[in-house]
């Protein structure tokens, strides 16, 4: 058992442990009539649905350009006219906010929906067709597991050049690593399973068996690992973009504000409380719905 | 037992031999022509034909990939890295004199980690859905939620700016180490601790520990002894990870705190395009991961004798 | 018959859940004079293992209550506070679990688990106590004791296993034995050699033995008395032989004639 150094940390994906059970993914009408049943649950969706919202809407609820500098109003306290007071520079800190959302989620969302689909269909064909495509994938992704995806990343990064985009390839280029184990485990759990077995006894193909047999019984455990993820992927983005590796300044990004605000820490060190702030709160939802998910996928799991 | 070890030893060569690869392409990805920047930086302006042919030959860069990598890889065995293309320093040198930071303040966040996370975790397994257990539950949400280099400015804020208890900036003294450890082991500490108490609790049901209240042994004896060291399996396996990934987080945290590490270095050679200093870096923080998850198993397999029979057949 | 070794009266235990209460033992009543051998049976959920972690206080459900008394020369255990009781278990009481496989710590040799109950009850150095469970562990008939005291658990067969367990419960020189389904784990020759050593034992030692088991069988070859035990109630009690010839009970009837049909009980002969 080496060290599985992936950043999912409420969730431990131990390589030596018991294959995963499976979960029957309950019909899509129950599955959120439970979420809402369970008040943590609900707290985390309602925070989820509003931060994407948000982040969809950003340039119609910003109530200010975010780029325009007014050096005659820096630092002023909130009002009427700056909800959230002005920055260093003048500029509208809540309109900040609002765009930082726009980066800052939905490139999240789009890393998450990267790193899955490569896990996914990694770990489906590594699990199902085995053998040594399968001994050669595990042994990739072991050797990169070897490291921290944080550090994989940051380096991928700094070669790559900074940049948003280079970024999110850097990022999705490691993080789908864990998604790819978790899968086949998943898989290869699936493939002894009786319905299967009886799948491939009436001669279906193999395609036919792994995309409408395997994948809808694996989804149910990989939804929940992935929200969980998400706001792991949250953290790790701002974290890289407050090192400077991410967006350019004058674009809003909540990292890349906070890397801003650290340098006016002692005389306002509100700039690094409100990114901060929406940072913790929306990787909470994400945290909160993955908890719930998991329990109304499997009660039996905790 | 010793063929175990042996195995898992020698299984250190092929991962190493990885890491290498990995660092060596990987720093392949960077774009544009490694000597034609190498030259701009050295003589800052614009090589002709004839300059750049002989840098790129001087560099060793006009020879086929495979021998390049050999070359550097037999340089690396023997523990020289190269020379950094920005400062003309040894990569060795530069990594072994900052590392002693980082170690130091993995170590104390891994520790205070420990520290806080298993009597915690202890306590609230034993006291089951008492307040501590649903306050130690919100505390392991938020450290999965709070982004640590937010804490650490929080902290820098609190103590620092406005209490003035404690420095934070430098490493100078072991109050510098304080808050930084604290920024990187509290969040880790609220999820160890949970773990430590799922942990616990999993090994609180099973029949051994029926087999000894029904000897007698007092209910102090029976978690201490049996079931809290039949749980560390699992927490010995994250505080790896902990470890790891604190190493790994370090190099933002030290960014903010101006620590003289390792993370740092890297932060810097990014800044600085120091390809080689990258490259060094992969392969030395690797070698140090290889090394703490070949201490986590030893750990793991003096904790739960059993490993090395199960896992005989092949590691891992 | 002389006054009873163990008395139990009523035992009922209710499990209290968020749905309304459920009672898992039904006022449970038998007694064990000393030296005897008495049989619990039942098919599994009949509420065997729940009399005896309920007896013993070892039941730890959250929401469990138990009541009735349970006297064991006349100290009601379930008056007792915990400590008090912790003094008897081990050292009055012995008990075997049903699965060997499980039921020793992984992390301990099988020498410290056994030293381990000595030294809870008596003072003696450990050196002492070693000496003692090397001998209990020759006195079980395990191989070659002395080595195999510095063993750990997942370096034994399954039977070897349960041997521990039995010179485990024996340490202290229990005047009662509680063996929870002792065999249910383990293949058949194992099963025989196993019963035939705690019935050798508790001859030599003139010690009272409770035997829980779902096989009818293995109980007619063992027990002087059985108690029959159906949905946490007891539905008869009687000799063996008073029992297989004229079963009052249609449960019980059932239940022998299942086994019946299977092997024919092998007479031992009461006392």
């Amino acid at each position: 058992m080496s060290v599985d150094v992936s950043e999912g940390r409420s969730f431990q994906i131990d390589p030596a442990a018991p294959e995963p059970r499976s979960i029957v993914l309950p019909a899509r009408g129950v599955l959120l009539r439970r979420l809402v049943a369970d008040p943590t649950a609900l707290a985390g969706l309602v925070i989820v649905t509003l931060a994407v919202l948000v982040a969809l809407l950003a340039p119609w609820i910003a109530p200010h350009d975010p780029a325009r500098q007014n050096v005659m109003n820096r630092y002023a306290p909130p009002s009427a006219e700056h909800w959230l007071g002005t920055d260093n520079l003048g500029r509208d800190e809540f309109s900040r906010m609002v765009l930082g959302a726009r980066t800052s989620v939905l490139t999240t969302l789009a890393i998450g929906a990267g790193v899955l689909t490569i896990g996914i269909v990694v770990g489906t064909l590594s699990g199902y067709v085995g053998g040594i495509l399968d001994g050669l994938i595990m042994r990739i992704v072991d050797l990169l597991l070897a490291f921290p995806p944080l550090l994989l990343a940051l380096v991928v990064t700094g070669v790559l050049g900074p940049g948003l985009l280079n970024l999110a390839i850097a990022m999705i280029g490691v993080y789908w690593l864990s998604y790819a184990r978790l899968v086949r485990g998943l898989v290869l759990a699936m493939r002894e399973r009786d319905f299967v077995e009886g799948a491939r006894a009436l001669g279906l193909s193999g395609r036919r068996i792994a995309t409408r047999h395997i994948l809808p019984n694996v989804v149910g455990p990989i939804l929940a690992v992935a929200t969980l993820r998400t706001g792991q992927l949250l953290l790790i983005l701002a974290a890289l973009s407050f090192l400077g590796l991410g967006v350019r300044p004058p674009t809003p990004e909540w990292g890349a504000m906070l890397s801003e605000g650290q340098r006016y820490l002692a005389s306002a060190p509100q700039l690094m409380i409100y990114p901060g702030i929406a940072i913790a709160v929306v990787a909470l939802g994400f945290n909160l719905l993955g908890d719930g998910l998991r329990d109304v996928l499997d009660p039996t799991l905790r | 037992m010793v063929a175990y070890i042996a195995r898992r030893v020698a299984y250190l060569i092929p991962t190493w031999i990885g890491i290498t690869l990995l660092a060596f392409f990987l720093v392949r990805l960077a774009p544009g022509d490694a000597a034609h920047s190498y030259f701009v930086r050295v003589h800052d302006r614009q090589p002709n034909q004839a300059e750049l042919a002989s840098t790129r030959a001087r560099l060793g860069l006009d020879r086929p990939l495979p021998i390049q990598y050999l070359d550097w890889l037999g340089g690396a065995v023997r523990g020289d890295l190269g020379t950094s293309y920005y400062s003309g320093r040894e990569v060795t040198d530069e990594l072994v004199s900052r590392f002693p930071a980082t170690l130091q303040l993995a170590t104390a966040a891994t520790l205070i980690t420990l520290v806080i996370a298993i009597p915690l975790g202890v306590v609230a397994a034993i006291r089951r859905n008492s307040l501590l257990d649903h306050l130690l539950r919100v505390a392991a949400l938020l450290g999965a939620s709070v982004p640590a280099f937010w804490l650490a400015l929080l902290l820098i804020i609190v103590f620092s700016v406005e209490l003035q208890w404690l420095p934070a900036l430098g490493r100078d003294g072991l109050q510098h180490l304080v808050l930084p450890a604290l920024a990187l082991a509290l969040g880790e500490a609220a999820v160890v601790a949970r773990l430590m108490r799922s942990s616990l609790l999993e090994v609180l049901g099973e029949d051994y520990i029926m087999t000894a209240r029904a000897k007698g042994v007092p209910e102090r004896r029976v978690v201490i002894r049996h079931a809290l060291r039949n749980s560390l399996g699992a927490v010995v396996t994250e505080v790896g990870m902990v470890f790891a990934i604190l190493l790994a987080y370090s190099a933002v945290i030290e960014i903010i705190f101006v620590w003289p590490g390792i993370g740092r270095l890297a932060v810097e050679a990014i800044g600085q395009r120091d390809y080689t200093m990258l490259q060094g870096f992969v392969v030395f923080s690797g070698t140090v991961f290889v090394l703490v998850s070949l201490v986590v198993d030893l750990v793991y397999l003096w904790l739960d004798p059993r490993v090395a029979l199960a896992q005989g057949r092949g590691v891992r | 018959m002389s006054q009873p070794l163990l008395q139990v009266d009523d035992l009922t235990t209710t499990l209290h859940v968020r749905e309304g209460a459920l009672r898992i033992l039904d006022g449970v009543t038998f007694s064990l004079s000393g030296g005897e051998r008495l049989g619990i049976v039942g098919e599994s959920g009949a509420g065997k293992t729940m009399t005896a972690l309920s007896m013993t206080r070892l039941l730890r459900i959250p929401g469990a209550e138990v009541s009735g008394r349970v006297l064991l020369d006349g100290t009601d255990l379930l008056q007792l506070r915990r400590r008090d009781v912790r003094r008897l278990l081990g050292a009055r009481i012995g008990m075997i679990f049903q699965n060997p496989l499980n039921s020793l710590n992984p992390a301990m040799t099988v020498g410290a688990q056994i030293s381990e109950a000595i030294r809870t009850h008596e003072r003696v150095s450990r050196r002492e106590a070693w000496e003692r469970a090397t001998r209990l562990l020759e006195e079980v008939q395990l191989p070659s004791p002395a080595r195999s005291a510095h063993d750990y658990p997942h370096r034994l067969s399954g039977g070897m296993r349960q041997r521990v367990v039995i010179a485990m419960a024996l340490a202290c020189q229990p005047g009662l034995l509680i063996a929870d389904e002792p065999t249910t784990a383990l293949d058949v020759t194992t099963q025989a050699e196993i019963v035939d050593l705690i019935f050798a034992l508790a001859e030599v030692r003139g010690m009272s033995v409770i035997l829980i088991t779902h096989d009818l069988a293995l109980m007619a070859g063992f027990a002087d008395r059985i108690v029959v035990l159906h949905r946490g109630r007891v539905v008869e009690e009687g000799s063996v032989r008073s029992i297989y010839a004229s079963p009052r009970d249609g449960y019980t009837r059932a239940l022998i004639s299942s086994v019946a049909r299977l092997a024919p009980p092998a007479w031992r002969g009461g006392p």
